[in-house]
């Protein structure tokens, strides 16, 4: 059994034990955290396929902005935890019925499939997979880059759009009617009796 | 080196941890959004794989643009269940009723 075989069933024992943590535990907290050693040791495992650059950008997008984002929101929200478990372990039948299916199925078509030839390797020395990805990214697929870039721009302004709200005791200043204010507005001359 | 096969099992795996996450977790909004980030993983997981295996970028770029799309849907996600809970007071799937569907 080579090295490279050892990591990649050592990694695959805690990515499986830590997504199990992350649907089991009782704390959302704790699942987010369980979450983050998932994305990790997935990132351990696509260094093993020579995908560094995806590998890194896991790590930078998923651990350190989307995981951070979900901890944000668990902790913010004042959640009852007791309401949301009733009836969880009640689902467990169906639950492993449906999963054990699923991963039979799956597992069987992947062993009856046929294969591609053998593994290519490690790439030659020198070989850079940022490189190469920049060179394929920013030509054969540069319409759907741009794409996505429009895709995260959605998703910020929706995002913004979606949770912001004005309060109404709040006090701010409106530049445009604080200019389009007329004398007449603010200062009333009353014809009066004077003693 | 690794076989393909190793990887496809893992996903599968991995794949199936989160359905069965989706099924328990029915009533956690947080969960269930963390069991879908743990299913695109798997899928991601299956495309490297076979760009290594088929040595070809394609697989790569595609893991690219499913992470691109993935973080504007878990961002847009939170951003809806914060909403939800300012109205509701509660992220539980069974009082997300009012269109009695």
């Amino acid at each position: 059994m080579s090295f490279a075989l050892v990591l990649f069933y050592l990694f695959g024992a805690i990515l499986l034990a830590s997504a199990l943590a992350v649907v089991l535990v009782r704390n959302p907290v704790h699942a987010a955290l369980f979450l983050v050693l998932a994305f990790v040791t997935a990132s351990a495992l696509w260094l093993l396929l020579y995908a560094e650059f995806l590998a890194i950008t896991l790590v930078l997008v998923y651990v350190g902005a989307v995981m951070v984002l979900f901890l944000f929101v668990v902790m913010m929200l004042d959640i009852n935890i007791d309401r949301l478990r009733e009836g969880f372990w009640g689902n467990l039948p169906l639950a492993l019925g449906v999963g054990i299916l699923m991963a039979a199925e799956m597992v069987l078509l992947v062993l009856r499939g046929s294969q591609p030839g053998a593994d290519p390797g490690a790439p030659p020395a020198g070989f850079s997979n940022t490189k190469a990805l920049g060179a394929v990214l920013y030509t054969d697929y540069v319409f759907a880059f741009e794409l996505a870039a429009i895709v995260l721009l959605v998703a910020i302004v929706a995002a913004i759009a979606i949770t912001l709200r004005t309060r109404k005791e709040t006090k701010y200043q409106d530049p445009s009617a604080q200019l389009s204010v007329k004398a007449s507005d603010r200062l009333k001359i009353i014809k009066g009796v004077s003693e | 080196m690794i076989p393909l096969n190793h990887f496809l099992i893992l996903g599968a795996l991995l794949f199936a941890i989160s359905v069965v996450g989706i099924f328990m977790n029915r009533k956690n909004l947080i969960v269930l959004l963390m069991a879908i980030e743990l299913m695109l993983l798997a899928v991601n997981m299956n495309f490297i794989a076979f760009a290594h295996h088929l040595n070809d970028l394609s697989g790569q770029v595609f893991v690219f643009f499913i992470l691109t799309v993935a973080a504007a849907e878990s961002a847009i996600g939170l951003a809806i269940l914060v909403a939800l809970f300012r109205n509701l007071r509660s992220i539980n799937v069974d009082d997300l009723a009012s269109l009695k569907g």
